[in-house]
């Protein structure tokens, strides 16, 4: 059986390609890197955009790394229907980019934020979140500066009718509330995807939540869910 | 030369954390009145004739700005 080709982006300045990378090869994917500068994403059937500093977060988080030519040839990649995972970093280019809608603020406390948080999995009809059950409280590191999801009150009321809300931040007893939210994000919102729901961006890095050893595993199954997905579109 | 000036401010819609902390560490010097402060960016790009003020925010809408969260203004002075 023909297996999904991933790819992890690599800009200046990413440093969770190692982890994206590792998170698949667990799973025994067909994974490998995708330097900035390359604009032919044909051969690829998911690309991932890890978490980083890319650009140095100059200007804005993500501002600059929008422009790549792997960015602009992503919007076709989309256009096709393929998937696309932004974690951290990765997601504030999505929204740079206005692949998803918003932007990021400064966390409210203005403090770079390193630590387990947990989160609620608000919809399971997607492709990266199908191994999940729905409202299923994960374990997951966040670590970011700028991580607080602002909308304007059109934006959010669209997404939060269509059910693009993926993910929120929650206590241990999957109770959303203001003292869980880590970073001022409105709604508690730690996750979100696209409309035609093919590409999901989120702060949490699931990657670094896919071995027991290191702290948890509540993250690998977004990448079985993705694994499945792209297994799932290549069957004729 | 001619220089251009670009300001980015956070819309008013927008939380500035980074104002309230100034704004707090204003009164703690002893001063009195503030009512709010708000911080933005300041950008000088000097050009030649081939930019105008047209393309400078062209360019600011599409980079040094974010529409989302930010409004900006375009000023031209001559060098």
């Amino acid at each position: 059986m023909k297996k999904p080709k991933f790819g992890v982006a690599v800009f200046p300045g990413s440093n969770c390609d190692f982890d994206a990378y590792e998170a698949l090869k667990i799973l025994d994917a067909d994974v490998s890197y995708v330097w900035h500068e390359e604009s032919n994403l044909d051969k690829f059937d998911v690309i991932v955009l890890p978490g980083g500093f890319s650009y140095g977060d100059y200007l804005r988080t993500g501002a600059i790394a929008q422009f790549s030519p792997l960015m602009k040839s992503l919007r076709d990649f989309i256009d096709k229907g393929k998937f696309v995972l932004g974690i951290c970093n990765g997601f504030q280019i999505l929204l740079e980019a206005k692949i998803l809608p918003g932007a990021m603020l400064t966390n409210k406390d203005l403090k770079f934020i390193c630590r387990y948080v947990y989160i609620r999995v608000e919809n399971v009809n997607t492709p990266f979140t199908s191994a999940y059950k729905k409202s299923e409280v994960l374990r997951i590191p966040i670590a970011h500066h700028s991580g607080n999801y602002y909308a304007t009150e059109e934006m959010l009321r669209k997404i939060e009718n269509n059910g693009q809300v993926v993910f929120r931040y929650c206590n241990e007893n999957g109770e959303v509330d203001e003292k869980s939210n880590p970073n001022g994000s409105l709604n508690n919102i730690a996750g979100i995807i696209n409309e035609k729901g093919n590409v999901l961006g989120m702060m949490p890095h699931p990657e670094r939540a896919c071995e027991n050893i290191l702290g948890s595993e509540d993250g690998k199954k977004i990448f079985v869910s993705l694994l499945n997905s792209a297994v799932g579109q290549l069957l004729p | 030369m001619k220089k251009y000036i670009v300001t980015v401010k956070l819309k008013p819609s927008v939380l500035d954390p980074q104002g309230e902390t100034v704004k707090r560490a204003i009164e703690h010097l002893g001063y009195k009145g503030v009512e709010s402060v708000r911080i933005g960016k300041y950008i000088e790009i000097l050009a030649d004739e081939d930019l105008s003020t047209e393309k400078v925010t062209e360019i600011a809408d599409k980079l040094l700005a974010n529409p989302v969260i930010e409004t900006f203004e375009v000023k031209m002075e001559d060098e």
